[in-house]
Formats: C-alpha cells, sequence, structure tokens
C-alpha cells in the first residue's frame, strides 16, 4: 500500500460510514490528548526560548539551557526531588528500559530481577531481554485485583536482586500498589537493592512524593499527563549510577545524549503544572465520571465483570470491564461507529495472538479477556455528558456484536 | 515503510462489518461445522444447505465471535459460496477471501484461513456419512491444520496458565 492509497482509503472509510454526531475520547490509556496550555507552551519555546541547544555557549544556547532547567524546577517541585536528579527520554517506554537495563551492569553478584507479572511491556520486556543474557528474573503473582502477592515477594528477594520494579499503579487495572509495604520489604532484606517504580500512570492521580516514597528510580512519561507524545523522564535518585544505554554526544544530561527536546520538554511541564494546580478537583472529577460510567455499565448490561478493585485502591481514571460472549475488538469498532473511542485487551487489538497479560494475571479466562474494554477519563477532556453518551450507546454496541455469536448468553 | 503494519481495516471489511450478508443459523443445513473457540477470541460457525442431487450449495449462512476482520471474512465466505457446486466451494483459498476484501494486513490473515478452515470442516461433516468423491483430499489442507494448531495452542496456554497460578 502506498501512501497515496493509504489517504484514500481512510477518506473512503470516513465516508462510507460518516461521521458520527458526537465524539467521546477515552483512549487516554494509549493515547493521552493534550491540553491547550501544553501547545501554547511549546509553540512559545519553539519560536522564543527552546530554539538552541542548551549545551552551547551562545545566547540562544544560554536561553535554551534556562528555558530547559526552569521546566525541570517545575517538574521536580511537584514530585518533590532535585532538578539534577531527573533524566529526559524520549517516552516512558525509554525511561523503563534506561531503569532496567541501564542498572543491569551496576553489580557483577546481583543477578535477579523482579518485576511483577502485570507490568507495563516497556519493562517485561528488557527484563526478558536480560533473561537472555543470564539474569533470573522472577515475576511476581497479583491477587485478583491486581495487588502484588507481597509473601511471594518476600520470599525472592535477597542478596542478590538487582532490582524490583513495581508499578505505582497498573495501566490496565488501574490497581494502586502499597510501595511502602513493598520498600519496607525489600530495603528490610538489603537497602543496596534498587527499587524502580513504573509511574507514568500514577502522575497526577495519586501525590507522588520521591522522598516519602524513597524509591531509587521512577519513570514518567508525558502524554500520560496530557502533555506532548514523544517525551518521558526517569527520575533517579541521586548516587545511583547508571549506565546510558543509548551513546553519542552528550548535551546537558549524562545518561541521555542527543538534543534536548527542549519545547517538548517544556510543555511535558506545563502538563504536569496545571494537573497538579488544582490536583484534588481533577481527581474528584475523575472518580464521579469513573463511578458513574462502572455502575452505569454494571447495572444496565448483563453478564459484565469489573476489572481491578473497586473505590480508593482504584486509580481515578481507569474503567476496564470484560464483556462476556462479546468479543471486545469487534466491540471497540462498532464503538467507533458511534464515535466512542475506546481500546480493549483482546488479542486482536495487541497484533498478537494473545491477549492482555495483565487481564490473565488476574486470574480472568482467555474469552474474559477478550471481551474487555478499557476506558480512561480525563479531567480536562471528559465530560459528564460524554459519559452518558457511552451508557447510551453501549448497550446497543455490546447487543449487536453478541447477536452475531454463535455462543450467545442464556436469556435472563 | 516496510517496518509499518499496515492499516487495519479497508472499506469493504468495514461494510461487511457492519452489515454483514448471511447472518444467522440455517435450520435444516445439512452441513455445518464450527472452528476456533472463545479462548482464541476467534470463532465461526457456518451452515450450508446442499442440493443433494446436484451437489449445489443453495444457501449459506455463518455466525461469528471474533474481530472485525473475522466477521467480514465469513460474511463474503458465504456470499463467495452461494450457488457454487462443493468442489469450487472447496477450491477457495484464504488468500481469494483477503483478496476479495480488499486485502487483509498479515495480523488478520488468520481470519480468512479461520473462515476457510471451516467451512472445509463442514464440506468434510457433509460427505462424512455419504460417499466421498475423488477430489475431496483424504490429508488436511493448510487452512485445516491452522485451525486446529490454533485450537490446540489455546488449550496449551490455557493450562500453563492454570498451572502457574499459586
Ligand atoms: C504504565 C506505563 N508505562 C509506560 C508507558 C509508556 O510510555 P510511552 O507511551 O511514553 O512510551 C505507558 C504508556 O502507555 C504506561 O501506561
Amino acid at each position: 500500500m502506498t501512501y497515496s492509497d493509504l489517504s484514500k482509503s481512510i477518506d473512503e472509510l470516513i465516508k462510507s460510514h460518516g461521521l458520527p454526531k458526537r465524539e467521546v475520547y477515552l483512549d487516554h490509556e494509549n493515547s493521552g490528548l493534550i491540553i491547550p496550555e501544553a501547545i501554547k507552551a511549546m509553540n512559545e519555546a519553539y519560536e522564543l526560548s527552546g530554539k538552541g541547544h542548551p549545551s552551547i555557549t551562545h545566547l540562544m544556547g544560554w536561553r535554551s539551557y534556562q528555558a530547559l532547567y526552569e521546566a525541570t524546577v517545575n517538574i521536580a517541585s511537584v514530585i518533590n526531588c532535585s532538578p539534577e536528579e531527573i533524566v529526559y527520554t524520549h517516552s516512558g517506554t525509554e525511561a523503563n528500559n534506561l531503569a532496567i537495563i541501564g542498572s543491569s551492569e551496576l553489580s557483577p553478584k546481583r543477578k535477579k530481577i523482579i518485576v511483577s507479572s502485570i507490568e507495563h511491556l516497556s519493562v517485561i520486556f528488557p527484563a526478558e531481554k536480560l533473561e537472555k543474557r543470564g539474569f533470573k528474573v522472577i515475576r511476581i503473582p497479583v491477587d485478583g485485583e491486581g495487588f502484588v502477592n507481597l509473601d511471594f515477594l518476600s520470599k525472592h528477594v535477597d542478596k542478590e536482586t538487582l532490582i524490583v520494579s513495581i508499578a505505582a499503579i497498573n495501566h490496565e487495572i488501574g490497581t494502586i500498589q502499597d510501595l511502602k509495604a513493598i520498600r519496607d520489604i525489600v530495603r528490610d532484606k538489603d537497602d543496596r537493592i534498587l527499587i524502580h517504580t513504573d509511574a507514568c500512570d500514577a502522575l497526577g492521580r495519586i501525590p507522588l512524593d520521591m522522598k516519602k516514597l524513597d524509591v531509587d528510580l521512577a519513570s514518567f512519561s508525558s502524554h500520560k499527563v496530557y502533555g506532548p507524545k514523544g517525551v518521558g523522564a526517569l527520575y533517579v535518585r541521586e548516587g545511583i549510577k547508571l549506565e546510558p544505554i543509548i551513546h553519542g554526544q552528550l548535551s546537558t544530561q549524562k545518561l541521555w545524549p542527543g538534543v534536548e527536546n527542549t519545547p517538548s520538554i517544556i510543555g511535558f511541564s506545563k502538563a504536569v503544572e496545571i494537573i497538579h494546580r488544582n490536583f484534588e478537583e481533577n481527581v474528584s472529577k475523575m472518580i464521579s465520571f469513573r463511578d458513574r460510567l462502572i455502575n452505569g455499565i454494571l447495572s444496565n448490561i448483563d453478564y459484565t465483570l469489573l476489572n481491578g478493585p473497586l473505590g480508593y485502591k482504584r486509580a481515578p481514571d481507569n474503567v476496564n470491564i470484560s464483556f462476556l460472549y462479546c468479543e471486545g475488538e469487534a466491540l471497540t469498532v462498532e464503538l467507533s461507529m458511534k464515535g466512542v473511542y475506546v481500546s480493549s485487551g483482546s488479542a486482536c487489538t495487541s497484533r498478537v495472538l494473545e491477549p492482555s497479560h495483565v487481564l490473565l494475571a488476574i486470574g480472568r479466562k482467555y474469552e474474559e479477556a477478550h471481551g474487555s474494554l478499557l476506558m480512561k477519563v480525563s479531567p480536562f477532556h471528559t465530560t459528564l455528558e460524554d459519559i452518558e453518551y457511552v451508557l447510551e450507546v453501549l448497550p446497543d454496541a455490546v447487543r449487536r456484536i453478541r447477536s452475531l455469536s454463535p455462543i450467545k448468553p442464556k436469556v435472563r | 515503510m516496510s517496518s509499518r503494519v499496515p492499516l487495519t481495516y479497508g472499506k469493504k471489511v468495514l461494510e461487511l462489518f457492519r452489515n454483514p450478508k448471511n447472518l444467522g443459523r440455517i435450520e435444516d443445513a445439512n452441513a455445518e461445522a464450527l472452528a476456533g473457540s472463545l479462548a482464541c477470541g476467534d470463532m465461526i460457525a457456518i451452515y450450508l444447505k446442499i442440493d443433494e442431487s446436484t451437489e449445489k450449495i443453495i444457501d449459506a449462512k455463518f455466525e461469528s465471535y471474533g474481530c472485525a476482520a473475522n466477521i467480514a471474512a465469513a460474511s463474503i465466505l458465504t456470499e463467495m459460496i452461494k450457488g457454487k457446486n462443493i468442489q469450487d466451494a472447496w477450491k477457495i483459498s484464504w488468500r481469494d477471501i483477503s483478496n476479495e476484501l480488499g486485502g487483509l494486513p498479515p495480523v488478520k490473515y488468520h481470519c480468512s484461513v479461520l473462515a476457510v478452515g471451516s467451512l472445509k470442516r463442514a464440506i468434510r461433516a457433509y460427505y462424512a456419512n455419504r460417499s466421498k468423491p475423488d477430489w475431496l483430499p483424504e490429508e488436511l489442507t493448510q487452512e485445516e491444520k491452522h485451525v486446529i494448531e490454533e485450537e490446540k495452542l489455546m488449550e496449551i496456554l490455557a493450562k500453563r496458565i492454570q498451572k502457574t497460578e499459586l
């Protein structure tokens, strides 16, 4: 397929099913939508402060350095660390890779990597890469709501452990882990073990204070806080010596060479600032949308299962529900024709034959995982009307997809 | 562009997903088959009404549990075989289905394989208690083997998951 074929087929696609009367975007998991304040900050950076190379000694470079530094101070003050402890990468994926692979040569005696079985693939895949190079990878099981088994962790963490990596909030089912308990278990065994948390989905949803959390490494992704895509950051506690995983000319940071994408970093920083400006209000907004959506679906549609915990241990923005007898990918396509954009843990959306490893890890059957929908609400983009519209169109969409299937639920 | 996966769905697939042809069961079908499973997230049931004297497929219907491509593949297959004699229907390959749909990306090829696999199963079922024609091979075709592999793989994976539970 050539480029012109491609754009033609998208045009045809739009023509053939028409634009829906309302569009509701709830796919902030796969791609968080940017807020206008971040765009404005970026535009200004492109025009003014962020044009030069931040480590070159001329006025343009100095301006760029200053803008970069201010953006960093801003993020550092939110997560309570020093600006020197923040390393920018070009995504959350890269931050996770840097944490896992960049720590692998820290100590030749430590050859054990402990991760939870529900980590994002940008943690699991680098760990598996190291497994092929002789590391031992332990995958901690989780309970039915996604909480890591602390006894299992305690049993396996030892003097040979290099790093323990557990996400603060799970990206698919919204489980908020007890990081304090995890840290106590690890530090009790050996305080030289690195603790990493993938905080991409936690920033802006729960308070994150690096001093209080007392972790060594934490990953962040800009688009998950409604900033621009293609920017991430790794918090590296002072004194922790990682190795860079990509190599080239250094700019302002030792762990990630290449020219910083200053305008995007400034957009990221602005987004972090905005989501924390009215933090409690934003969180309670998300919770009210979330709960309206969950309650509306579970009470109006039969054969549905909530994935992940309920209440205050669930991420404020996360809704994940399995629709039995209903294949999730087909349901996302059906919904997209009604203007509702969501994602699914079905094997068919992920371009591999296996469904979401997170749903399988919490004990969901294959067919329950195939029938799951993941929706994330946003304090800046979602409205109550959006939620009501989803609740209006979803029952018919589920009914239609179920009607195609050779295996149908018994009529209640 | 070689490293990029193409756009998943074209116009034809979406049209058939929205308005599938020949959806449902045939109550007096004289051949039917089920391929895939709920666990695979991919299942097609096919129902045929075959005229015994002319060996022509006079009616074909389907039901499907699967992604949009899966539904479109099953739908177009029923359109392609209606009115054909059984031997010609047997010759349809998964590639014919993909072409008829205006092309599928490689990750969705298995949908057209499943559709053809279910048809071949139904045809074999038809001849299970009739005299087999010469053109019907004893050995399973690629599509049928693939379907069995997929069904088996899911059983293995499901067992593995149960085992790793605490
Ligand atoms: C928990 C988690 N980790 C890592 C990432 C990867 O971030 P990025 O999309 O910036 O590569 C995501 C993004 O979806 C995520 O949800």
